[in-house]
């Protein structure tokens, strides 16, 4: 943390925000999400493409290599980092990803007992005669 | 220096009630992160959705004869570049390398035309093929889910175009550069969004 250090030096004499270049990356930190990224593009299109994974667990494997993937993003390109100024983004991320489970899973569960309790459309057909 | 880094309390870094307000900067980058969420939320309500409906084809065709993996690749592509060449030209105008700006803002929106492009592309194949979004439940879902990503990235190429417009004319100033840093976070976030459905809708679908 460069800016850390310089405006603990005195260097960087300035408020924080208005600071020249203060933005929270560098050519190299998105460079390396970039090759990250492409890499887990590439073992997603593997995976799905080929039989290298067990049939069955593709669909695992694709899960975790895409979550996997948006961690990068989350780091690299949007710098969600664990730094002093970042706590408020994190804690929201974290609600966030909370409501989007309760709406997927939650979805996943009705849907599926909806199904389950289903009158067979045949059986349908027959009440209205 | 390397005294104080070995305390817990680093100089730069003290207690959130000691640190006095926040930068502009921070506050606006944290408001409009909350925005990102609830659109994430409203994603996965219709994620959710077309996982429930995908396989509701009503005799119609499924996935895996529909999707083409390879024109989905140079989707995946251009959308993960245009994202970097963003990242670079925030990075360009925080140094004040103005032509690097204009270059790195230029290929994003290239780049980003070049994702909806195919996109569209593809969705009149679709229709042409009669596999619309009336044909099925399935074909509903999937055209509300990627449809409304790609109106996402409509509204980000308008965004940008007046971002630059706004650049060129009032200088790279404090909120002209906060102004880029939201469109920088909603640029990523919708690459986030494509890296669930790449992986939900056509890698899973395809198979």
């Amino acid at each position: 943390m460069s800016e850390h250090s310089e405006r603990a030096a005195g260097i960087g004499d300035t408020v924080p925000g208005d600071a020249e270049g203060d933005h929270p990356g560098s050519i190299a930190i998105y460079t390396t999400g970039l090759v990250f990224a492409l890499l887990l593009t590439g073992a997603s299109f593997v995976v799905s493409q080929t039989n290298l994974l067990w049939g069955p667990g593709v669909p695992a494997g694709l899960a975790v290599l895409a979550i996997a993937q948006m961690g990068v993003h989350l780091v690299f390109f949007l710098h969600i980092s664990t730094g002093a100024d970042n706590t408020n983004n994190v804690v929201a991320l974290a609600f966030g990803v909370l409501i989007v489970a309760l709406i997927v899973s939650g979805t996943f569960w009705i849907m599926a007992h909806l199904n389950g309790n289903m009158i067979p459309a045949s059986a349908i057909m027959e009440m209205s005669h | 220096m390397s005294a104080h880094a070995a305390t817990l309390e680093r100089p730069g870094e003290r207690g959130l009630s000691a640190a006095g307000p926040a930068s502009v900067r921070i506050v606006v980058g944290y408001g409009f992160w909350i925005f990102l969420l609830s659109d994430i939320i409203m994603f996965s309500a219709l994620f959710a959705t077309y996982a429930v409906l995908h396989e509701q084809t009503a005799g119609g065709p499924s996935g895996r004869e529909l999707f083409a993996l390879r024109h989905v690749a140079i989707e995946t592509l251009s959308l993960l570049f245009s994202s970097y060449t963003c990242g670079l030209a925030l990075l360009a105008v925080a140094r004040r390398q103005m032509r690097a700006f204009y270059l790195c803002a230029g290929l994003t929106f290239v780049l980003g035309a070049t994702f909806l492009g195919l996109e569209l592309a593809e969705f009149a194949g679709l229709i042409s093929r009669g596999a619309g979004p009336s044909r099925s439940a399935f074909l509903s879902a999937f055209f509300a889910l990627v449809g409304l990503h790609g109106a996402h990235v409509t509204v980000g190429l308008i965004w940008l175009t007046f971002m630059v417009a706004q650049t060129a004319y009032r200088g790279p100033r404090d909120f002209v550069r906060r102004r880029l840093l939201c469109f920088s976070l909603f640029w990523h976030a919708l690459d986030i969004i494509w890296v669930a459905l790449l992986t939900l809708v056509y890698l899973m679908g395809a198979r």
